[in-house]
């Protein structure tokens, strides 16, 4: 008998195979009196010793050479006769296996950490390692991502953007998580790397391990209990269809040849499948993407993890790699967007009760102000080195002062093209009074979604709140649009909007001038845009800025055609 | 006790690769070694966790020591290692991939 579990649709596509799910960190029980401290620290060292050669064997099946460095480098540190020495101290002081391993990783953990620097880098080793063991002793699931020798669809929580560094799409089929919302971690690495997804699925929590499903990205839907001849009927024809070439290349148009630029959502050059380059994303979505430049380049991935910021000759090496492999030439940079909400170790950022509401994006340079300004030297330097002009914008600006404050110091350096996200409702409605200081926007609807409709990114509860369609986010994004014109100044769309081929329509007929998108994206928005006239994307506009709710809104749009 | 006091020479310090490769080379001698910087507290050599918690940056001095038959053999082995530039012999390999350490994100 088969059942259908609804959520929200966040990547699309169609996928079928078993589940397997990915366990979270174990929750340590109660403290267990220890009748044979031999016995236990052997199964406190049993448990490290397993640990070490499942991620070594790990570390030689990962695809990625920075992957396999990671689990290596981990896979030695179980195994190290430092953490088994502290084991057996905390078995000789009365600890049961599973409180052994946990206070002797944290002791460690405490040691790195104070060591400082590269060094402390090091310490979200030993969670893993801690969580791994533990659940080990303790008989429970190992956390981290499965790995049951067979391409699976993923079910999980949620996921962070740790959880997927090793995440392998030759054996993740699609990805189902119960908590979520469309603009969680979850939806956009499904979308960079063009695998089907549904968030906020309630009861995906139910479905046992193994079962046989089928993922409808676009409809929000799994389907259980189906057999493994209909799985394997679906996913063969799901292979096709990824492997039948886009029918469409070439510059974003309407029908009727109003442009509207295609560019690409990036974090690195990897993603832009440049050569050398061992990301997985590369492989399967952005390689043979034809697109006009890169919309967003989100600069964060170089300081995540580090105790220390980047240097300067690090930061042009990674900006100058973007520079040379965009395709056009064409590059917006975003200066680090992070904080309270984000929070990298080296910034040093007091925590906060409220952090979507606290220091985060271009705020974060009241703090540190030194920060911003390497990074924009950093940029300068690299436009100079390669020859190409990128356009820089920051993050949450708020105000016009910001707006102004940011565009002289990157006007300082030689940066010609300055702008700003569009994220803060506050700033969307002073759109006009931002260009007089800057030459481009670039609305972030994630963000301006959340802020706007006051609804929490990561909230699977409040999901309908952030979906694109809604009425008072595209009146938002119209005022943005109308200030470009009256000014004569490019606003794009970045946010995960963009990659909705019919809200696409809508976008363009607000008079948004690019979209900015996961490479996967870019066909199936460009030819959507291709079968419809600039007179009908802008009835598309006014319909759906005059509908009820987002579901009507699209239900209109969809039959206007 | 003999003791070797060795300045550290590879450039991102005892960290990465550097690290693995003085702790591997620690657990082939035949003889416990121990690592400390000035008067701190020594580690097991064989210990990554041990060596990564001093905290050695490039140009950092520090002492080993071991007791008993092949000591000196086992300090000089050490010693040697930690003042080569193993992150430049790394390079000149030309094997990008094994930084075990720093640069998690390209």
């Amino acid at each position: 008998m088969t059942e259908t579990l609804t959520g929200l649709g966040v990547s699309p596509g169609r996928a079928a195979g078993r589940t397997c799910r990915m366990a979270g960190p174990p929750a340590l029980p109660g403290r267990v009196p220890v009748a044979d401290p031999g016995a236990e620290l052997e199964r406190a060292l049993g448990a490290l010793r397993a640990t070490a050669a499942e991620l070594a064997a790990r570390a030689e099946k990962a695809s990625g050479a920075e992957a396999k460095a990671i689990l290596e480098a981990q896979s030695f540190i179980a195994d190290d006769p430092g953490l088994h020495a502290s084991v057996e101290t905390a078995v000789g002081s009365g600890a049961d296996a599973a409180h052994a391993i946990d206070e002797a990783c944290a002791h460690h953990r405490g040691e790195l950490l104070a060591a400082g620097g590269h060094f402390a880098e090091r310490a979200a080793d030993l969670d893993d390692i801690r969580n791994r063991a533990v659940a080990t002793v303790l008989g429970l699931p190992v956390p981290g991502l499965p790995d049951p020798g067979h391409p699976f669809v993923l079910l999980a929580e949620d996921l962070s953007p740790a959880d997927t560094v090793n995440l392998d799409p030759a054996s993740v089929l699609a990805l189902v998580t119960s908590g979520g919302g469309p603009t969680s971690h979850t939806a956009i690495l499904a979308r960079a790397r063009g695998l089907p997804a549904v968030v906020a699925c309630r009861d995906a929590g139910e479905i046992p391990d193994g079962t046989w499903v089928s993922v409808d990205g676009l409809r929000g839907e799994v389907e259980t209990g189906i057999g493994e001849e209909a799985a394997d009927g679906i996913q063969r024809r799901a292979e096709d269809a990824r492997r039948r070439p886009s029918a469409s290349s070439g510059p974003g148009r309407t029908a009727d040849g109003h442009p509207v630029a295609l560019l690409l959502n990036i974090g690195s050059a990897a993603d832009l499948g440049s050569p050398g380059a061992g990301h997985a994303s590369a492989a399967r979505g952005a390689g043979q993407v034809d697109a006009e430049g890169v919309g967003l380049f989100r600069t964060e991935f170089l300081f995540l993890d580090r105790r220390e910021a980047p240097g300067h000759e690090e930061q042009v090496a990674a900006y100058a790699a973007v520079l040379r492999t965009a395709p056009g030439g064409h590059v917006v940079i975003r200066t680090l967007d992070a904080g309270t909400d984000k929070p990298l170790p080296f910034l040093g950022l007091a925590e906060e009760t409220n952090p979507a509401l606290g220091v985060r994006g271009l705020r974060v340079s009241r703090v540190r102000p030194e920060v911003l300004d390497a990074q924009l030297d950093a940029i300068a330097e690299a436009a100079r080195t390669t020859g190409v002009e990128p356009w820089v914008m920051a993050p949450m600006v708020t105000t016009v002062g910001e707006a102004a404050d940011f565009a002289g110091r990157a006007r300082d350096r030689g940066i010609a093209r300055v702008g700003a996200m569009v994220e803060v409702p506050a700033a969307a409605l002073r759109a006009g009074r931002l260009l007089d200081e800057l030459d481009f926007l670039s609305v972030g609807t994630n963000d301006l979604s959340q802020y706007a409709f006051a609804a929490d990114r990561q909230h699977g509860e409040l999901a309908d709140l952030l979906d694109p369609w809604q009425a008072a986010l595209l009146r938002l994004v119209a005022d943005c649009a109308a200030a470009g014109r009256e000014a004569g100044r490019p606003v794009g769309v970045c946010g995960e909007a963009a990659a909705d081929p019919l809200l696409a329509t809508v976008l363009a007929g607000l008079g948004v001038t690019s979209l900015s998108m996961s490479a996967s994206a870019v066909p199936a928005v460009r030819e959507s845009l291709a079968a419809h006239s600039l007179a009908r994307c802008r009835e598309h506009a006014r319909i759906a800025l005059d509908a009820d709710d987002p579901a009507q809104a699209r239900r209109l749009v969809a039959g206007d055609r | 006790m003999p003791e070797r006091t060795v300045v550290i020479a590879s450039s991102s310090g005892l960290h990465a690769r550097p690290a693995k490769i003085f702790v591997q080379a620690a657990a082939r001698q035949g003889t416990p070694v121990r690592i400390r910087v000035g008067d701190g507290k020594p580690v097991p050599a064989n210990s990554m966790l041990g060596v990564l918690a001093l905290g050695a940056t490039h140009g950092t001095a520090v002492t080993l020591d071991a007791e008993g038959p092949g000591a000196d053999e086992a300090l000089d082995a050490l010693a040697e290692v930690l003042a080569r530039d193993l992150d430049a012999e790394e390079s000149a390999g030309g094997n990008a991939g094994g930084n075990a350490g720093g640069n998690v994100h390209d």
